[in-house]
């Protein structure tokens, strides 16, 4: 239990380097989501089940999925289909 | 609508074989008939290289080397300094589970005692929030729907766009969502139902396993943000619009206010408030926590969708 406590808090210390150092936004929202499920790992190994829920759901689900509007709100994200269009064109 | 619930078993024969509800096709085609909103032709989609044109046409940055050595400089000094404060901080931080420390004064020993007999809550925590600290909750709920009024606020204004732009950025944003994407259809269809019975699984039991009014919001409005994204705006608003959402979040508000401050009202004055605890750990127990549970999980659950909807489209 000790062992698993120190991965995911090293998991999580990793994360958040990341988040800031990621190139692409896209990106730091998806490292920023897989930090927010490993915390709330540990709030079930620290035993308040209460908080993982909420974690899992709002700081996993919906806060990520906010950012992504955002992201597609300023551009930040090309739609999928786009890019293979401009090659088909080329 | 009635017709259709004669043949339930057939439904869900349906649904298992992931064919398409017949409900629904009814539903599209009447929505088809009065549908079809002017799309712009292929040469008004605004293109990237018009983009990187009006970058170039932008007065360019101009370089200050000076102020950006200083600026990075300040930038990591502080960093550090919010470093060495914070592990200062830390440092001092009484020691995880010890005895003598502020979190096991006596406070938390009287919620240990005397929770279940005064709230009939099995989830001491669920007691806490909805009852010992009910204003909190009703703040925090209230913190939700004046957030979403502004957001309703700052997105409603038209400025000086025109209709036909109007409709182009409909049209344009439109452009972005999913279409029939088989994967996620068939995943979402599968899904969305477990995750809503989830959420109102958490909400219900709120007072008596972890979860409560606030998570299980959330679960539901997640599911209903899946829901969206698979299938479009069409078909949700079938279940929720902006009326829906209205009368909802604005009911249960005022439900929660009112049954609080009668709770409150009866308990400072040593009145009897006619509301039973009833027997611990049955669903229908622990007085006002189930209502109030489900109050505040609707309340999120609406807030959720409804900030998705509106950073999305920007409108309801």
């Amino acid at each position: 239990m000790e062992a698993l406590n120190v991965i995911l808090l090293i998991f999580i210390l990793v994360c958040a380097i990341a988040v800031g150092r990621a190139k692409s936004l896209l990106a730091s929202v998806i490292i920023f989501m897989s930090q927010g499920l490993a915390m709330s790992i540990v709030w079930i190994l620290l035993r308040s089940p209460d908080l993982a829920i909420t974690e899992a759901a709002v700081g996993a689900g919906i806060s990520s999925i906010l950012m992504f509007v955002a992201l597609k709100k300023i551009h930040a994200i090309k739609e999928e289909g786009a890019k293979e269009d401009e090659e088909a064109q080329e | 609508m009635k017709k259709h619930k004669s043949d339930a078993l057939a439904r869900l024969k349906n649904w298992l074989e992931y064919g398409d509800d017949p409900l629904e096709v009814e539903m599209e085609e009447a929505l088809g008939e009065e549908e079809a909103p002017p799309i712009p032709a292929e040469e008004d989609a605004p293109e990237w290289e018009e983009r990187e044109d009006r970058k170039a046409l932008a007065p360019k940055k101009e370089k200050h080397p000076l102020y950006d050595k200083v600026y990075r400089i300040a930038a990591e000094v502080i960093s550090l300094m919010l470093i060495a404060v914070l592990l200062y901080a830390a440092v001092h931080m009484p020691n995880f589970g010890g005895a003598d420390t502020l979190v096991n004064s006596e406070v938390s020993a009287f919620y240990v005692e005397n929770t279940l007999e005064e709230t009939g809550a099995v989830n001491i925590i669920t007691g806490i929030i909805l009852d010992y600290r009910g204003f909190d909750t009703l703040g925090e709920s209230h913190v939700l729907f004046i957030g979403i009024c502004t957001v309703l606020l700052l997105m409603s204004i038209k400025g000086e766009k025109d209709e036909e732009q109007r409709i182009f950025e409909d049209a344009y944003d439109r452009h972005f969502e999913p279409r029939h994407d088989e994967i996620l259809q068939t995943a979402t269809r599968i899904l969305t139902p477990l995750i809503v019975v989830f959420g109102i699984y958490i909400i219900v039991n709120g007072h008596l396993s972890p979860g409560g009014g606030f998570s299980g919001g959330a679960v539901l409005g997640a599911g209903l943000i899946l829901y969206q994204n698979a299938f479009g705006y069409l078909k949700v608003e079938r279940i929720f619009t902006f009326r829906t959402f209205k009368w909802v979040s604005a009911c249960s508000l005022l439900f929660y206010s009112l049954a609080k401050g009668y709770h409150f009202f009866t308990g400072a004055n040593h009145l009897e408030s006619g509301i039973h605890p009833g027997v611990a750990g049955n669903i229908f127990s622990a007085g006002l926590l189930l209502p109030l549970n489900a109050v505040v999980g609707l309340v999120v659950a609406c807030t959720m969708y409804a900030l998705y909807t509106m950073f999305r489209r920007g409108d309801f």
